[in-house]
C-alpha cells in the first residue's frame, strides 16, 4: 500500500457503484515540441532506454527502424521487451534516453495521440476495437481526427477486408477473432497513416486465419505503407519481413533482413527451434 | 362483472400514473447510466443534481410568473426549463473542474470517485437548501387536466373516471423528446459516437484522437439536461421537495441496474419496470376487484399487497430478483 | 510532525475542544458542561459507528451505504428488549403474528426449494409461483389478523407488542437496556447475513445498492409496522441504565454531595446522568476498539488485509474470499447495530421518522474518511471530530455571518439572507470538509500506515 492514495480501491469490486474492467491505461500527458532531424530510415527508435512509469528499465539501448515500403518485424523470446519496444516508439513509455524520429522529425517528446496525428497508426495487441459499436462506426472512429471525406478510405479498407463490408452494421464485439483483428487494422488504416505499427496481430487466432492475416498485411505494405510489427510466430513473420530485429532482454541481439536472420544458425538455434 | 369500468379504474389509478413515474425514473436512470458508462462510477449526487436543476427551474418559473409571462395552458416551468438546464450544466462543469478533474489526472480508481460523489452530494444538498429551503414547493400552473375525471364520466357515461393530468401528458411528451434526442445524439452524431467509443475502450479512443476531456464535458452537459428534465417533470407531477429527490436515488439506481448499468436502453426499460411494479404492488386493488369479481368474492380489505410506505422495498425486491436471474440486467449492461 | 506523535496530538486537540466547550463561553463555545457532555455522548456513539464502517470499508473494501438501517435495527432492539410487554398483546395476536412471520419465511424457503430441487421448465415456474402467491395470501391472512388485534390494544399508549422487561415498574430494570445493546448488534448481524448472502453471492457483487435498499426497507418497516415499533407514533420513555434526574434530586445524599461541590441539584443531576452515559459508552468504545485492534493484529486480520490488497493472490492461496467478506460485513454491521442501540438508549425513545441517510449513513462515511480509513484510531478520531463539527457548525456559521455582516442594519436584506442560510450550513460544510480531505489528505488524519 504505497504510491498513489487515489488508486487504493481496497479490492472493492462492487458492480453497483463502479464499472468493472479496465479503464484507460495510457498516461494523459502533454506533448513537447517536434524538432527537425535527419535519419536514414522513415521511422527510427534510436538507442531507446526506459521502462513503465517509475519502474525499472525494460529497454536498454534498443534500436528499431523501418524504411519506406518495408515490413520490419520485432521477434524474440517471451519477456524480451518486444511489445515494450513498440510502445516506446509510440510514446507510451518513459524514455530515459534515446529518441524517436519520424520522417525527418524528432518526435520523442510527443504524446501518443499527437503521434497519431503525425501519421503513426497503431494497433494494440488486445482491446483494439470498440466492441459495442458497429464495424462501420469502428472505422469512423478510426478517422476521428480527419476533417475531410473519409468515404474513399473506408472503401479502400472494405476492398482490403471484404468480410468487413458484409458485416459493416454488426457490432464488432460479435465478430470472430480474425475478423476483429481485421477491424482493428482497418480502424488504424482510417487515419491514412504514414506508418502502421501492429502489436502481435495474430495473437490468439487459428493458423489458417493467421496466414490470411499475413497476406493482408503484405497487401497493406504493397500500398506503400511501411509496417512495423511485433510477432510471436517468428518464422512466418521473418519470412515476410524485409527487416528483422531479434530482441533479448530489451537489447538488440540480432539485426538483419528477414532472410539473413532465418539463415543465421544462432537465431535458428535459439528462437526458431532449430 | 363490469370489465369496462375495471379497465378505466386500472388505467386511471395504475397505468397512467405509473407511466408518468416510469418516464421520470427513466430520465433519472439515463443520467446515472451515462456517468457509469463513461466516468465509470455511480454518482451519488444524482438525486441532488436533479433537485438543483429543478430549483433553478422553479426560480425562473417564479420570475416569469411575476413578469406575467406564461405559456397559456402549458406550465410556465417548460419555459424556465432551459434556464434550469443551463444552471445545472454550469454547476456540473464547475464541479468537474474543481473536483472531478483532479482525480482523472491522478488516474484515481472509480470507487474513490464514488466516495467523492458523496461529498458532492452533501454540497449540492446544502446548496439547494441555501437557495430554496427544505419545504415543499408547487410550481405547476396552466391547465391542471387534459381530461378530468368528471368530464370523462360525462363523456362516456361510465361510473369510473379517467383523469389525465396535463403534467402527466407533458411528462410523457417531454421525456419522449428527450430520449429521442439523446439516442439520435449518441448514435448519429460524431460527438455522440465518440462518447460511446470512449465508454467502450478508453485507450483506443485516445489513440483515435478523441479528446477525453471533451467527452467528459459533453457527458456532464447531457447529464445536467437529463437530470433537470427528470427533476422538473417529477416536481410538476408530484411537487418539489428536496428530501424526496434525494430519496429518488434508490429507485433510480435500481432502474439503472435492473436495465443493465451502462445501457441507455436498459435505463429506460428499468425505469418503467420499477415504476410499474411499485405502483401495482402498492395500489389498493379493491376498486378494480369490485368491478371484476362477483359480490360474494369481493375483498373486505383494500386488497393492497403492500402499504405504499414499502415502495422502496418493491424497487429493491425487483432488483434482487432480476440480478439473481440475469446478473447483467435486462439489457446487457457493462457491469460484468 | 512524526507519525507516532500525530495521533496523541490530534486526540489532545479533540479533548481540548470538549474541555473548552465546558470551560468558556468565548467564541463559539457555550461554556456549559451539560452541552459538552451531550456532544461527547453522541460523539462516542458516532465513533463506534465509524469503527463499524471502518471494519467494512477500511479493512475489506466493502461499500456499505446502509449504515442507517443497521443503526435503526439496533434502536429497535432496545424497544424489543427493554420495554415492558404490552398487557394482553401477546395473547391477543402476538403469537399469531409470529405464526404469520413463520409462514412467510416458510413460503420463501419453499419457493427456493422448489426452484433448486425441481427440474428446469414450465412446471418449476408454475410450482414456484403457486407457492409464492398461495403462501403470500396465507401469510397476509394470518399475519394481518394478528396485527389488527395487537394494534387495537390501547393504540394511544401501546398498540405494539412491547419488549421483554420483566419488572413491574419497568423503569426499575434499566439494566435491560444494556442487554439490548448486544441484541441490537445481533439483529443487525442477522440482517447483514441476509444481505451479504444475497448481494455478495451474485456473480459480481452488488453490496452497495443492496445496503442502500435494505436501509430504506428497515426504516419503512419501523415506520409502518406499528405492532413492532409503534411506527411514527414513536416509542417513548425507554428505561435507562443510569438513574433518573428526579430521583437524584430527591435523594438528600446526592443533593448534599452536589452542594459540597458547589453545584445546584438540578444541574448536578443532569451532569451526573450524562456522565454516567459517557462512562458506559466509553467502556463500550474502548472494548470494541481493543477488540478491533486485536483482531487486526491477529492472523485473521492479516488475512483480511491480504485479501483486500490482493484478492487474486489470496484466492490462489486457498482463502475463501467470499466467506471472509461475509464475515467482516456481518461484524461491521453488528457494531453499527450496537451503536444504534446505544443511541436509542441515550435518546430514551425510538423515533423512526428521524432516521435519514445523510445523517446516519453518509455522515458516518465522512467521519471515517476524515479520520482515516483503515485505521481504527482514525475512525474514532473522525467520529469525535466530525460530530463536534456537525453540532458546532451552526454557532460557527452564526459567528461567521456576524463577522461578515458587521455594521449592517438588523433589517438589511443581505444580512437576513445570510442569517437564514446559517441554518442550512451543516450539510454544505460536511461536504466541503469531505471533499477537502479526499483531495488533500486522501488517507485521512491518521493514515493506515
Amino acid at each position: 500500500m504505497s504510491g498513489n492514495p487515489y488508486q487504493e480501491d481496497r479490492g472493492n469490486k462492487d458492480a453497483s457503484i463502479t464499472r468493472p474492467g479496465m479503464g484507460g491505461e495510457i498516461e494523459h500527458r502533454d506533448s513537447g515540441p517536434a524538432r527537425a532531424a535527419s535519419a536514414d530510415s522513415f521511422l527510427v527508435g534510436e538507442a531507446m532506454t526506459g521502462g513503465y512509469g517509475k519502474g525499472p528499465d525494460i529497454l536498454h539501448d534498443c534500436t528499431i527502424a523501418v524504411d519506406r515500403g518495408e515490413i520490419a518485424v520485432i521477434v524474440g523470446p517471451n519477456g524480451a521487451g518486444k511489445s515494450t519496444a513498440m510502445k516506446a516508439v509510440f510514446g507510451m513509455l518513459n524514455m530515459r534516453s534515446g529518441r524517436v524520429l519520424l520522417d525527418g522529425e524528432d518526435i520523442t517528446a510527443l504524446s501518443p495521440q499527437d503521434r497519431v496525428k503525425k501519421g503513426m497508426g497503431f494497433v494494440p495487441q488486445v482491446r483494439n476495437i470498440f466492441p459495442s459499436m458497429t464495424v462501420e462506426e469502428n472505422l469512423e472512429m478510426g478517422a476521428f481526427i480527419r476533417e475531410d471525406d473519409i468515404r474513399t478510405t473506408m472503401e479502400q479498407v472494405y476492398d482490403l477486408f471484404p468480410i468487413l463490408r458484409d458485416k459493416r452494421d454488426q457490432a464488432a464485439g460479435e465478430l470472430s477473432g480474425g475478423q476483429r483483428q481485421q477491424v482493428a487494422v482497418g480502424r488504424a488504416l482510417m487515419t491514412q497513416p504514414k506508418v502502421l505499427m501492429l502489436d502481435e496481430p495474430t495473437a490468439g487466432v487459428s493458423p489458417i486465419v493467421m496466414d490470411e492475416l499475413f497476406d493482408r498485411i503484405i497487401e497493406v505494405a504493397r500500398t506503400g505503407i511501411p509496417i512495423l510489427m511485433v510477432e510471436q510466430n517468428a518464422r512466418q513473420a521473418l519470412e515476410i519481413a524485409d527487416h528483422g530485429y531479434v530482441l533479448v532482454q530489451g537489447r538488440n541481439a540480432h539485426t538483419g533482413t528477414g532472410k539473413e536472420l532465418l539463415a543465421d544458425p544462432e537465431v535458428r538455434q535459439s528462437f526458431l527451434g532449430g | 362483472m363490469d370489465l369496462l369500468n375495471a379497465i378505466v379504474a386500472l388505467l386511471n389509478f395504475v397505468i397512467v400514473p405509473a407511466t408518468a413515474y416510469g418516464a421520470q425514473l427513466a430520465l433519472g436512470a439515463l443520467g446515472v447510466t451515462l456517468i457509469y458508462g463513461i466516468l465509470r462510477f455511480s454518482n451519488f449526487a444524482h438525486g441532488d443534481t436533479m433537485a438543483f436543476g429543478t430549483t433553478i427551474t422553479i426560480l425562473f418559473t417564479w420570475w416569469f410568473q411575476s413578469l406575467g409571462v406564461s405559456l397559456g395552458p402549458l406550465p410556465t416551468a417548460l419555459l424556465a426549463l432551459p434556464f434550469g438546464i443551463a444552471g445545472a450544466a454550469l454547476l456540473m462543469l464547475g464541479t468537474d473542474r474543481v473536483v472531478y478533474r483532479f482525480y482523472r489526472a491522478q488516474k484515481a480508481v472509480p470507487v474513490i470517485l464514488v466516495i467523492v460523489s458523496m461529498g458532492v452530494m452533501f454540497v449540492y444538498n446544502g446548496l439547494v437548501r441555501f437557495i430554496i429551503g427544505v419545504d415543499e414547493q408547487r410550481f405547476d400552473d396552466g391547465d391542471r387536466f387534459i381530461i378530468s375525471a368528471r368530464d370523462f364520466k360525462e363523456m362516456t357515461g361510465l361510473d369510473e373516471g379517467l383523469a389525465l393530468k396535463s403534467t402527466q401528458a407533458i411528462t410523457l411528451v417531454v421525456a419522449a423528446i428527450a430520449v429521442a434526442l439523446l439516442f439520435w445524439f449518441l448514435n448519429k452524431t460524431r460527438t455522440g459516437k465518440s462518447m460511446r467509443a470512449f465508454s467502450d475502450n478508453e485507450d483506443l479512443a485516445l489513440l483515435s484522437g478523441i479528446n477525453p476531456e471533451r467527452v467528459v464535458v459533453v457527458t456532464w452537459l447531457i447529464v445536467a439536461a437529463l437530470a433537470t428534465v427528470a427533476g422538473t417533470l417529477y416536481g410538476l407531477d408530484k411537487g418539489f421537495k428536496p428530501f424526496v429527490y434525494f430519496q429518488l436515488l434508490l429507485p433510480i439506481f435500481a432502474a439503472a441496474i435492473v436495465g443493465g448499468l451502462g445501457s441507455p436502453l436498459g435505463a429506460i426499460a428499468g425505469g418503467f419496470v420499477i415504476a410499474y411494479s411499485e405502483v401495482m404492488i402498492t395500489y389498493a386493488w379493491k376498486k378494480v376487484a369490485g368491478y371484476l369479481l362477483p359480490e360474494s368474492l369481493e375483498p373486505d380489505g383494500l386488497a393492497q399487497l403492500l402499504s405504499t410506505d414499502y415502495k422502496f422495498a418493491v424497487s429493491f425486491a425487483i432488483l434482487v430478483v432480476v440480478l439473481l436471474f440475469k446478473p447483467t440486467g435486462l439489457f446487457k449492461g457493462q457491469s460484468v | 510532525m512524526t507519525q507516532s506523535m500525530r495521533a496523541p496530538l490530534l486526540f489532545a486537540f479533540v479533548a481540548a475542544l470538549f474541555l473548552l466547550e465546558g470551560l468558556t463561553d468565548a467564541w463559539i463555545f457555550s461554556g456549559s458542561w451539560n452541552t459538552s457532555l451531550s456532544i461527547l455522548n453522541m460523539a462516542l456513539v458516532s465513533a463506534v459507528m465509524a469503527l463499524g464502517v471502518n471494519l467494512q470499508w477500511g479493512f475489506a473494501g466493502l461499500f456499505n451505504v446502509g449504515v442507517m438501517g443497521f443503526v435503526a435495527l439496533g434502536g429497535l432492539a432496545t424497544v424489543l428488549i427493554a420495554m415492558p410487554p404490552s398487557p394482553g398483546a401477546w395473547a391477543a395476536g402476538g403469537y399469531q403474528i409470529l405464526l404469520g412471520l413463520v409462514l412467510g419465511a416458510a413460503t420463501i424457503v419453499a419457493a427456493i426449494l422448489a426452484y433448486t430441487r425441481l427440474p428446469k421448465g414450465r412446471r418449476r415456474t408454475a410450482v414456484m409461483l403457486a407457492v409464492l402467491v398461495g403462501g403470500f395470501f396465507l401469510y397476509r391472512w394470518v399475519f394481518d389478523a394478528g396485527v389488527n388485534a395487537v394494534e387495537s390494544i390501547n393504540p394511544a399508549v401501546t398498540g405494539n407488542l412491547g419488549g421483554l422487561n420483566p419488572c413491574g415498574d419497568y423503569r426499575a430494570c434499566g439494566w435491560m437496556t444494556i442487554i439490548s445493546w448486544p441484541v441490537g448488534g445481533l439483529l443487525a448481524a442477522g440482517a447483514a447475513w441476509i444481505i451479504g448472502k444475497t448481494a455478495l453471492g451474485l456473480r459480481s457483487d452488488y453490496l452497495a445498492i443492496a445496503t442502500l435498499g435494505i436501509a430504506e426497507i428497515v426504516i419503512a418497516v419501523l415506520k409502518n409496522e406499528d405492532w413492532l415499533s409503534r411506527g411514527v407514533k414513536n416509542v417513548i420513555g425507554l428505561p435507562r441504565p443510569v438513574p433518573y434526574e428526579v430521583d437524584l434530586q430527591n435523594d438528600p445524599g446526592f443533593v448534599e454531595r452536589a452542594a459540597s461541590l458547589g453545584l445546584e441539584p438540578t444541574l448536578a443531576s443532569t451532569l451526573y446522568v450524562k456522565f454516567g452515559y459517557a462512562l458506559l459508552f466509553t467502556i463500550v468504545l474502548v472494548l470494541i476498539l481493543w477488540l478491533a485492534q486485536k483482531a487486526l493484529a491477529s492472523p485473521w486480520g492479516r488475512m483480511m488485509r491480504a485479501i483486500r490488497d490482493n484478492e487474486v493472490a489470496a484466492e490462489a492461496m486457498g482463502k475463501d474470499v467470499k466467506a471472509r467478506h461475509l464475515q467482516i460485513f456481518i461484524l461491521g454491521s453488528a457494531v453499527c447495530g450496537l451503536a444504534g442501540a446505544m443511541m436509542t438508549t441515550l435518546d430514551g425513545q425510538l423515533t423512526p421518522g428521524t432516521y435519514q441517510p445523510l445523517r446516519f449513513t453518509f455522515l458516518v462515511w465522512v467521519m471515517m474518511i476524515v479520520g482515516g480509513s483503515g485505521n481504527n484510531y482514525g475512525a474514532v478520531l473522525g467520529g469525535f471530530l466530525v460530530w463536534w463539527l456537525w453540532v458546532q457548525v451552526e454557532p460557527l456559521g452564526a459567528w461567521l455571518a456576524d463577522l461578515i455582516t458587521t455594521g449592517m442594519a438588523e433589517d438589511n436584506a443581505f444580512r437576513i439572507r445570510i442569517m437564514d442560510a446559517v441554518a442550512h450550513m451543516r450539510l454544505f460544510t460536511m461536504g466541503v470538509v469531505m471533499l477537502l480531505m479526499l483531495r488533500f489528505a486522501p488517507r485521512g488524519l491518521l493514515p493506515e500506515r
